[in-house]
């Protein structure tokens, strides 16, 4: 029995102070040895009879920013049995938003229109230069009126006080959505402000990337730890297609060290067992069916499209527009703005750059020539490096790549 | 290479040694680079030295104090600018005897908030028992100088210089909870409430470390084999360091880091690693594994009761210079130098 345990026992549950239950919260999910050496344990001995029945490879993906950060902070790679990867997947919406809808954004930025974005968007940027500025952060200190939000509200409320025309520029997954979507229906959003939807679906994200996994390895297993925040809006049932018609085990997984650890286990449960299922492991937020409220509202005000994904290409029904009846706040419609069509889509990151291969989880920050050497956190070049969420980013401040792995095991420091 | 001076070129991390070495120490004759017998941007420390008879040093600290705001949680730059200094003396071995600062105000600051500054910074003098020998004190005109700066330089005397370098098999020892000033500089900046749920306070840690680090040298010198006060860049920035000047690998369990569960969540809402956040009243030492018990004793004696054993050095040609970290659940990441302006202007 551990002193913290000791002392849990030792404490009635009267005399347990406040500020107490988030730490004995914490110390349940995040700080949980015992638990998580049980884990390991089981995730070892399940890989060594995925070996015993002839299962060489097995490779997890996750497709969350938050996913890949609990991986790589917690170190969980480094306990993994050899026959088990984790490779991190399209789980970041900055990073894939075209560098043409930057390069609408900072000239509209240009027009004396202001724009207002999140503080990711404001630093990334596009292939090609508006008045020689990259980036809206650029295009500002040269005098353009952007301005860094950190919600959709602050936007409309500087857009009330200001009575100027402006742009939101909306990025972000299914769980920014219903949020914008409340915003519109309830009306509150003011006749100067237009909304460029940059609003990105994850499940046809999903597809393609186990699509091309698996045409890549035929003989490797898959599995795939879910977003969880996307899928409290989603329900897990938007993951089904992969256990389903993929036959791919499906973990819905909260954001804890021990969350990602048992969707791990239990993907390799289900593999040696042969079965594939979309379980929830997240269930202390995540229904199979998701907030309705939340799905119904982004129905109303939102419909999805074929949508362009940077350095990706177009996925089919992978974007939500705003519907006709909002067309008079949509930025493309007001300014004039064409969409990407399969047509006119080109390859739109730097040279060398390899973000759209990472974001697929086809390579790794570490197989890109720029990473760490051109391209690093205070000076991003690709896009997987500008947001805090992109799996590039994540590996260059907590050093992922499998070096910690190297090290640890050097100096038998198990 | 970008041709202008950035936020990130001052914030203490790899691209402030990078400029520094550009622009001043590649250009410092090899002769000139310390006084001859001692120690100075040769081996950037806590402090220089200047030999002054047979095994005694001058130990000698210069740092500017710039924080936003002036005035924060459980203090103020006054207090802030006495403190640094002493404590950079202190963890190089030295016994503070005397400092000397430079005021730099603006135009149309209130003089009765200049008065609680210098009053506090008096304080920590008297309780120290450090002469003020020197200043200067300038105004500048309105909106060409961001309310206040603080020098100062601080002086002390010691035949027991620790001039850091971690040696295999060293235990690395942390004197208590680390980040909260970090924490509190930038809640005061951001704007939100360093309050907490059972609304306690986070304050800043800021206190002189100069009574732990003579108990401490005074006891186990010459095993002390580094120390050093955890600000700008926080915990990794020191362990990065240590572990670069060393050839070394440094490897430390993130179980056994003291940090106060406010800092923690607070750093976690942010994203930033509390191990990155500066602290103003801490020490972290390397000492031989033979005394390190004893270490820890001295600090909880001293009145800091977290005094904790976090990690050791190891020996490795093939890794040297990085800094291991075991996560709480076992696993293994490493621990990156600082880098950006994560954490602007915190003192």
């Amino acid at each position: 029995m551990s002193m913290d345990e000791k002392k849990l026992e030792a404490t009635s549950p009267g005399e347990l102070a406040e500020r107490d239950f988030l730490d004995k919260l914490e110390g349940a999910f995040r700080s949980n040895i015992h638990v998580a050496v049980s884990l390991r344990n089981l995730i070892h001995r399940l890989a060594e009879k995925a070996l015993m029945r002839g299962i060489g490879r097995i490779v997890i993906m996750d497709f969350c920013g938050t996913h890949e950060w609990s991986i790589v902070h917690f170190g969980i790679r480094s306990l993994m049995p050899r026959n088990v990867e984790l490779v991190a997947g399209p789980g970041c919406p900055v990073c894939v938003t075209p560098s043409k809808y930057i390069e609408y954004a900072v000239k509209l930025s240009f027009e004396g229109i202001t724009v207002y974005t999140y503080g990711d968007a404001y630093r990334l940027r596009s292939l090609r230069p508006i008045n020689s500025a990259y980036s809206l952060q650029e295009a500002r200190s040269d005098g353009a009126s952007v301005q860094v939000v950190t919600s959709f509200i602050d936007a409309i409320r500087l857009a009330n006080k200001s009575g100027r025309e402006s742009v939101f520029l909306g990025i972000g997954f299914e769980t920014v959505a219903p949020g914008y979507a409340v915003a519109f229906k309830k009306n509150i959003v003011p006749g100067n402000l237009a909304f460029l939807s940059q609003v990105k679906l994850t499940p046809p994200a999903m597809r393609l990337s186990l699509e091309l996994l698996m045409k890549e390895n035929l003989d490797y297993r898959f599995g795939v730890i879910a977003p969880g925040h996307v899928s409290t809006i989603t329900g897990a049932k938007a993951w089904s297609f992969a256990s389903e018609e993929m036959g791919i085990p499906v973990v819905i997984a909260g954001f804890e060290p021990i969350d990602v650890l048992i969707a791990i286990a239990e993907i390799l449960r289900q593999i040696v067992n042969n079965e594939s299922k979309t379980v929830i492991e997240y269930r202390r937020a995540v229904t199979w069916s998701g907030d309705e409220e939340a799905q119904r509202n982004i129905n109303e005000v939102f419909t999805t499209i074929d949508d362009a994904w940077r350095g990706i290409g177009i996925i089919p029904r992978s974007g939500l527009e705003l519907s006709d009846r909002y067309a008079s706040h949509n930025a493309f419609e007001k300014y004039s703005l064409k969409r990407i069509s399969s047509d006119d889509w080109e390859y739109d990151l730097p040279r060398g750059c390899k973000c759209g291969l990472v974001t697929l989880g086809k390579a790794k920050p570490t197989d890109c020539p720029l990473f760490m050497k051109a391209c690093t956190p205070d000076r991003p070049i690709g896009p997987c490096m500008v947001s805090v969420e992109g799996t590039c980013s994540i590996w260059a401040r907590f050093g992922g790549g499998g070096l910690a792995d190297e090290v640890a095991r050097s100096l038998e420091v198990y | 290479m970008t041709s202008k001076v950035l936020l990130s070129h001052g914030s203490g991390g790899v691209e402030t040694a990078e400029l520094l070495r550009k622009l001043i120490f590649s250009k410092v004759p090899d002769e000139l680079m310390r006084v001859n017998g001692g120690l100075g941007i040769d081996r950037p420390d806590d402090s220089a030295l200047i030999p002054i008879g047979r095994d005694e040093f001058l130990v000698v600290s210069i740092d500017s104090y710039t924080v936003n705001p002036p005035f924060f949680p459980g203090g103020n730059i006054g207090v802030l600018a006495a403190t640094g200094s002493i404590n950079d003396v202190a963890v190089m071995g030295g016994v503070p005897i005397a400092m000397l600062d430079s005021i730099v105000v603006e135009e149309g600051f209130p003089l009765s908030d200049l008065e609680v500054i210098t009053n506090s910074f008096l304080e920590v003098l008297r309780r120290e028992n450090v002469s003020l020998i020197g200043g200067d004190f300038k105004v500048m005109p309105k909106g060409q100088l961001d309310k206040i700066v603080i020098t100062t330089v601080g002086i002390g005397v010691t035949s027991k210089p620790i001039i850091d370098y971690p040696r295999e098999g060293d235990k690395i020892i942390v004197s208590g909870y680390l980040g909260d000033h970090g924490a509190v500089i930038l809640m005061s900046q951001i704007g939100i409430s360093t309050v907490d749920q059972s609304g306690k306070a986070l304050t800043s840690d800021v206190r002189s470390v100069a009574g732990l680090m003579k108990r401490l040298n005074d006891k186990l010198w010459p095993h002390i084999h580094a120390a050093r006060d955890p600000t700008r860049g926080g915990l990794a920035g020191v362990l990065n360091d240590w572990a670069s000047i060393s050839r070394t690998v440094i490897v430390v369990n993130e179980a056994l880091i003291p940090v106060r569960s406010s800092t923690k969540y607070f750093a976690g809402m942010m994203g930033i690693d509390p191990l990155y956040l500066a602290s103003e009243g801490a020490v972290v030492i390397s000492v031989s594994p033979e005394y390190a018990d004893e270490a820890v004793s001295i600090m909880r004696e001293s009145g800091f009761e977290n005094a904790s054993i976090i990690g050791e050095v190891k020996r490795s040609a093939e890794y040297a210079g990085i800094v291991l970290i075991k996560s709480v659940v076992g696993g293994h990441r490493i621990l990156e130098p600082p880098r950006g302006e994560l954490v602007p202007r915190i003192c």
